[in-house]
């Protein structure tokens, strides 16, 4: 397998992180679950750092970020499937 | 329990393993690291810990300061001690508890003596401890006599993905063998907690665990937190690396811990290990060198440190590997690294290949490889301060 673009820990999860630098909009990411294995791919709408999220659905302001298939937080502004996930607009629920 | 892997060691007069072979010359207090620092100037092969703390403690707080001192001294990777303080009492406590190691070990007292005195007669000492200990030699021991920790630090999304499960995979082959394991982050298992506790061995344990998370929630973060704790939890490195919220940092952080195995007992900072051979949870700050100094003082002789932005953390008496599964970090700051599991992330080597990876890098460290910490000369010592002294 190439190596991929993004990396999905859990099926459940709906956002996943990017794995390589330079990522630019509009690339097409090859991703992967890792807890199967399985791979699909999803054109990133903006330029993501390495280490950063992407949502893979799209996600409305109070929805809750899934990661490990567990809660990572709230969020707080809509973002569309491909786009960055980040502190712009999600939020811990914790403090 | 054996591992069948041997590794090249130190056996102690208590029959602990040590890694490392220091002479320590410790400090009891603030005001007796000048003469501390002499005496390692002086005397070729000595390793003063200066360190800011131990007058006018009380209670608790003293508690944690004594058992501090005391486990750094006592830790299999120190071969002998010398204890500096202000006056003989409090001096003579470290004493006695070091001793009880069977290892070498003397006080000196600088009141109604003097530095210059009291740097004389701790050298000539540290001297004789200098001979004594470097003709110790390395004898074959069974890597699962090893007592390794972990505590995470700069991590980012990639800790989650490769280093945290790297070192979560050595502990689910290393654990059922026999060695002793460590991890703490009290405040960083926060929005993990849940998934912490179901780790626990018996519902006694997952007790204590939950009543001393919720205490740390309560007297710490509830007691003083403001928003995102001032950019503390994250900390401005994790949410540069990607990591956005709590919760998410600490999912990554619990992979450490495997998927196989559960913790056997909590520990009070700095408590040694009483429940024999298995993974223990201790009470820590996530602050990288009071964790690592605390998990030091409670006898443990190796650390894995996985890091995603680059912490460059060392510790005086024990070494630190660095672990990283992000290739920029890997490449930028290679330097700081130990071992490279970024190809995890390139879907290159599997997570078992990299646990396999870390074991054979703690197989060479304990056998006397220095990390990268120790040739970079990081020796962060840094006592945990309950609350303000007396």
């Amino acid at each position: 397998m190439s190596a991929p673009h993004l990396l999905v820990h859990d099926r459940a999860d709906n956002v996943g992180v990017v794995v390589v630098e330079g990522l630019q909009a509009g690339s097409e990411m090859l991703c992967v679950v890792t807890a199967d294995n399985s791979d699909f791919r999803l054109v990133a709408r903006q330029a993501v750092p390495i280490g950063h999220k992407i949502a893979l659905v799209d996600l409305k302001a109070g929805d809750t970020a899934v990661k490990y298939g567990q809660d990572i937080g709230r969020m707080i502004a809509p973002t569309a499937r491909g786009e960055h996930v980040h502190v712009h607009n999600l939020k811990t629920k914790r403090w | 329990m054996s591992s069948g892997r041997k590794i090249w060691a130190y056996r102690r007069e208590n029959g602990r393993v040590g890694v490392r072979n220091c002479v320590a010359i410790l400090p009891v207090d603030d005001i007796s690291n000048a003469a501390c620092e002499a005496v390692a100037a002086h005397i070729q092969g000595t390793l003063a810990l200066p360190h800011a703390y131990g007058r006018l403690q009380f209670g608790e707080d003293l508690e944690l300061h004594f058992r501090t001192m005391i486990g750094t001294g006592a830790n299999p990777n120190v071969a002998a001690c010398v204890v500096i303080g202000i006056e003989p009492g409090w001096t003579q406590r470290i004493v006695d508890g070091i001793a009880a190691t069977g290892k070498p070990v003397a006080g000196f007292a600088i009141e109604n003596n003097g530095d210059i005195a009291t740097v004389a007669a701790a050298s000539r000492k540290a001297k004789e401890f200098v001979h004594w200990a470097s003709e110790m030699v390395r004898t074959e021991c069974d890597l699962s006599e090893l007592w390794i920790a972990a505590k995470c630090g700069e991590s980012d999304t990639t800790t989650g993905l490769a280093s945290c499960p790297t070192v979560g995979n050595m502990y689910d082959k290393l654990v059922p063998a026999g060695i002793y394991g460590c991890f703490g982050e009290t405040s960083e298992l926060t929005g993990a907690e849940h998934l912490a506790a179901a780790r626990a061995a018996t519902p006694e344990v997952r007790e204590k665990f939950m009543r001393t998370w919720q205490a740390y929630q309560d007297d710490v973060i509830e007691a003083h937190k403001t928003s995102d704790l001032s950019d503390s939890q994250p900390t401005k490195g994790n949410i540069a690396g990607g990591l956005t919220t709590i919760e998410e940092k600490a999912l990554g952080n619990l992979e450490k811990i495997g998927k196989k195995i559960s913790f056997i007992d909590v520990l009070e900072p700095a408590e040694p290990p009483a429940r024999g051979p298995g993974l223990y949870f201790m009470d820590t700050s996530s602050a990288a060198a009071e964790c690592c100094t605390l998990q030091a003082a409670a006898g443990y002789v190796v650390h894995i440190f996985p890091t995603g932005q680059g912490n460059v953390i060392g510790n005086p008496i024990m070494p630190v590997i660095k672990v990283t599964g992000n290739p920029r970090t890997a490449r930028l700051m290679s330097e700081h690294v130990d071992l490279d599991v970024s190809g995890v992330v390139r879907r290159e080597i599997t997570i078992d290949q990299a646990g396999d990876a870390l074991i054979e890098c703690i197989v060479r460290t304990a056998n006397g490889r220095l990390t990268a910490a120790e040739a970079l000369g990081h020796r962060e010592f840094v006592m945990t301060k309950l609350y303000r002294s007396a």
